[in-house]
């Protein structure tokens, strides 16, 4: 049932991905949205560039070898298990920790030495280090403060940002009189009232309830557009870094696995780690039989023939390889699928019903069980596979990937 | 054992008392009557008794003050209390001199306590973690001595002859020695260097527990380090600052063996005072009224600046 529920969470992604061309949730737009794609101009000069970035607590390696070039305007969400090293990666950007090695620049300069009061960025704190002294007001004008804005421009900014976050009947409030979703709403206040040129954000919406935070999504979207801030973004929240960012990287235990828009992410992992990480994912393993032109043929001790995969790009015979499927990439049926398609029978040994659409842990004859997932046509009464069945699951050669990491 | 609950024999009598043992009444009872009993007998009972002979008069008996309650007539039960210890006080421009004196000496050794302990707590708090104990143990450290021995240590230390004058004409600093013994710098010397410890400790506590994300925000947010300081980790501490103060000030004003032996006969504390009333003069009720004065001068402002600050805390 746990594999159930998880597809649970995950599926909304897919969804997601599949409607990516018609209908799209609230604060979505396409990935890169009225940014373009920067990062695939050679020529193009990124906003923050890491380069070789390392840091090391005596024997733990939190961040490895990091290069990453994020472009202005971007907003750039930094997804990964936890302890892989994103609120690392984002203490380095704020001046708050020293990397170990590696520089980094912002705006092209070189950060090395530059105090975290003197860098064009701002920081929320995953603990929200809200000051415990100062009401929710205090807190937002500090920043203002510190720079010595004009009395009334701090007035109307703090007002700005506590309506943002409607946050505005608790401006004289103590942090400690506010629950964990309002002290999170200040702290993403307190980070975004001086509109500073870099802002991070260290899971800034984990504690808010749904529509706040698709509120809150839009917002961010709203001022990263109008205002052209650049935003890294760490979060948990694989659904929030799809519909919000325009790319995305996938840590894992301190390294980059991969940069991409959410799209390629989702239907090109470079590696098991990331397909697996974002979304659902089947994962064949197997063995490079052929590689032709445009199709690789993979051995797999799972499946009762040779699979086949669409794929440009070399891939050694001989090779160890895991074939990825996602869930809403099959097909499901009780008679074999016929055409140039990769099939297996199986036995239907769950099902998870979501409205919309249903998931199906299908066991195949070796043991494997894969997830298929299938939009719900027509009325459940009339839904015809139902536990225990025998059935065909199958995948076109194209909607899979074959993952050589 | 034997009102145990659930033995299926009704304890007649006991039921009662045996249900409320069990819902934690007994329990709530032994946590809460030790610091009650220990205040009343400590404390209440003495002031009682100092506030009863303090509106009695002296006599040449034992013990040598009248008391309060006598039968006159052999119909009348008479309490008759004596104002004239307190208008005296008030009278003999002395007693306010000596409790204004005391509050100076002490309000500046503490403001000295807090300038030097404020620096020492802080490196303390910001040691790495495994030297913070040991240095604590070092702050202790002078406990292990009784502090009489070590106020009579000043002595050689301060004197004319002492161990700092003839340093510092070794050094050629000086040439003739400085008085510092039995004048108002050495009871500074004294009451600082005695009570700095209860100043240092309670500053420790609440440094070391402060949340240093505070400061990295401060900073993120366009703070320099010298400000954040002023604007977080400053307020921050106050609590350890008004503790550590009133664990110096307190005891400071009404110090007498520092004042006694390292200050000059034109030292004025109230410590003094109420001594030479009690041991040299024998006049107990005066010393008694000397004393309730003292208390009430001392715990009054205390109560008024605690209430003060409970209601700051609250919301506006
Ligand atoms: N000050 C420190 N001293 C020692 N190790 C640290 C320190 N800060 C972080 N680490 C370690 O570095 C690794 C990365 O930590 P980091 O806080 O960057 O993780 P994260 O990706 O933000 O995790 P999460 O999603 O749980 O917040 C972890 O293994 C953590 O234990
Ligand atoms: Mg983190």
């Amino acid at each position: 049932m746990d594999a159930v529920q998880d597809s649970v969470l995950n599926r909304a992604i897919g969804v997601f991905i599949m409607v990516d061309t018609q209908t799209v949730p609230a604060p979505a737009r396409a990935p890169g949205g009225s940014l373009g794609q920067p990062w695939k101009d050679p020529k193009a000069v990124p906003f923050i560039k890491l380069e070789g970035v390392s840091k090391s607590y005596g024997d733990i390696l939190a961040v490895n070898r990091v290069d990453l070039s994020i472009h202005k305007g971007e907003l750039f969400a930094l997804l990964g298990a936890s302890g892989c090293g994103k609120s690392t990666l984002l203490r380095i950007l704020a001046g708050l920790e020293v990397p170990t090695e590696g520089r980094v620049f912002i705006d092209g300069v070189d950060m090395a030495g530059m105090p975290p009061y003197r860098r064009p960025t701002n920081m929320m704190f995953q603990s929200y280090a809200l000051f415990p002294h100062m009401t929710v007001e205090q807190n937002i004008a500090f920043g203002l403060k510190q720079e010595q804005a004009p009395r009334a421009r701090i007035v109307e900014r703090v007002a700005a940002v506590l309506d943002l976050v409607q946050m505005g009947a608790f401006a004289r409030r103590k942090p400690h009189q506010l629950s964990g979703g309002q002290r999170q709403r200040v702290a993403l206040a307190r980070s975004l009232v001086k509109e500073p040129k870099v802002l991070l954000l260290d899971e800034p919406l984990g504690a808010l309830d749904k529509k706040l935070r698709e509120q809150t999504q839009f917002e961010l979207v709203n001022i990263q557009e109008r205002v052209g801030v650049t935003f890294v973004v760490v979060t948990h929240d694989q659904e929030e870094a799809m519909t919000m960012s325009s790319r995305i990287g996938v840590m894992n235990a301190g390294r980059i696995e991969q940069v991409g828009t959410p799209a390629e992410i989702y239907e090109y992992p470079h590696s098991r780690y990331v397909a697996d990480f974002i979304g659902t994912a089947n994962l064949l393993e197997g063995i490079v039989q052929t590689h032709a032109a445009d199709t690789v043929v993979v051995q797999c001790p799972d499946m009762p023939s040779a699979v086949a995969v669409s794929q440009v790009g070399a891939v050694p015979a001989g090779a160890s390889v895991t074939v990825m499927i996602r869930p809403e990439k099959m097909t499901m049926g009780r008679d074999r699928p016929t055409g140039e398609v990769n099939a297996a029978p199986g036995r239907v040994r769950d099902i998870a019903y979501l409205g919309d659409i249903s998931i199906y842990h299908v066991q195949l004859d070796s043991g494997k069980v894969m997830e298929v997932a299938q939009t719900n046509l027509r009325h459940t009464a009339e839904q015809r596979v139902t536990w225990e069945d025998v059935v065909w699951v199958g995948w076109h050669p194209a909607n899979a990937v074959v993952l050589t990491q | 054992m034997n009102g145990r609950p659930g033995n299926g024999r009704p304890a007649n009598g006991w039921t009662g008392a045996v249900r409320w043992v069990v819902a934690g009444g007994l329990g709530r009872l032994l946590v809460v009557l030790p610091p009650y009993a220990w205040l009343t007998l400590f404390f209440l009972v003495p002031f009682v008794i100092v506030l009863k002979i303090s509106f009695a008069e002296m006599v040449s008996a034992i013990p040598p003050y009248t008391p309060l309650v006598a039968w006159v007539e052999d119909v009348y039960l008479q309490l008759r209390l004596n104002m004239a210890n307190y208008i005296f006080l008030l009278d003999d421009g002395l007693y306010l001199t000596a409790y204004l004196n005391s509050i100076k000496i002490a309000a500046i050794a503490t403001a000295l306590c807090l300038l030097l302990g404020y620096p020492m707590a802080y490196a303390i708090a910001r040691a790495p973690e495994a030297r913070r104990n040991g240095l604590l143990l070092l702050i202790m450290l002078p406990f292990w001595t009784s502090f009489l021995i070590r106020v009579y240590a000043w002595i050689g230390i301060l004197k004319d002859e002492g161990l700092l004058n003839n340093f510092l004409i070794a050094i050629g600093v000086i040439d003739q020695p400085l008085a510092i013994l039995h004048t108002d710098w050495a009871v500074y010397i004294g009451l600082v260097y005695s009570y700095l410890p209860f100043m240092v400790l309670p500053l420790y506590a609440t440094l070391e527990k402060m949340d240093l994300t505070l400061l990295e925000a401060a900073a993120d947010l366009g703070c320099r380090p010298l400000r954040a300081f002023l604007l977080v980790t400053l307020p921050l501490s106050m609590p350890g600052i008004v503790a550590g103060s009133m664990l110096v000030f307190i005891p400071s004003v009404g110090e007498f063996v520092i004042p006694d032996l390292l200050g000059g006969p034109d030292t004025l504390m109230i410590g003094k005072v109420l001594w030479v009333e009690f041991f040299t003069n024998r006049d107990w009720p005066l010393a008694s009224a000397v004393a309730v004065a003292m208390l009430v001068l001392l715990v009054a402002p205390i109560l008024v600046f605690q209430r003060h600050r409970q209601n700051a805390e609250e919301p506006e």
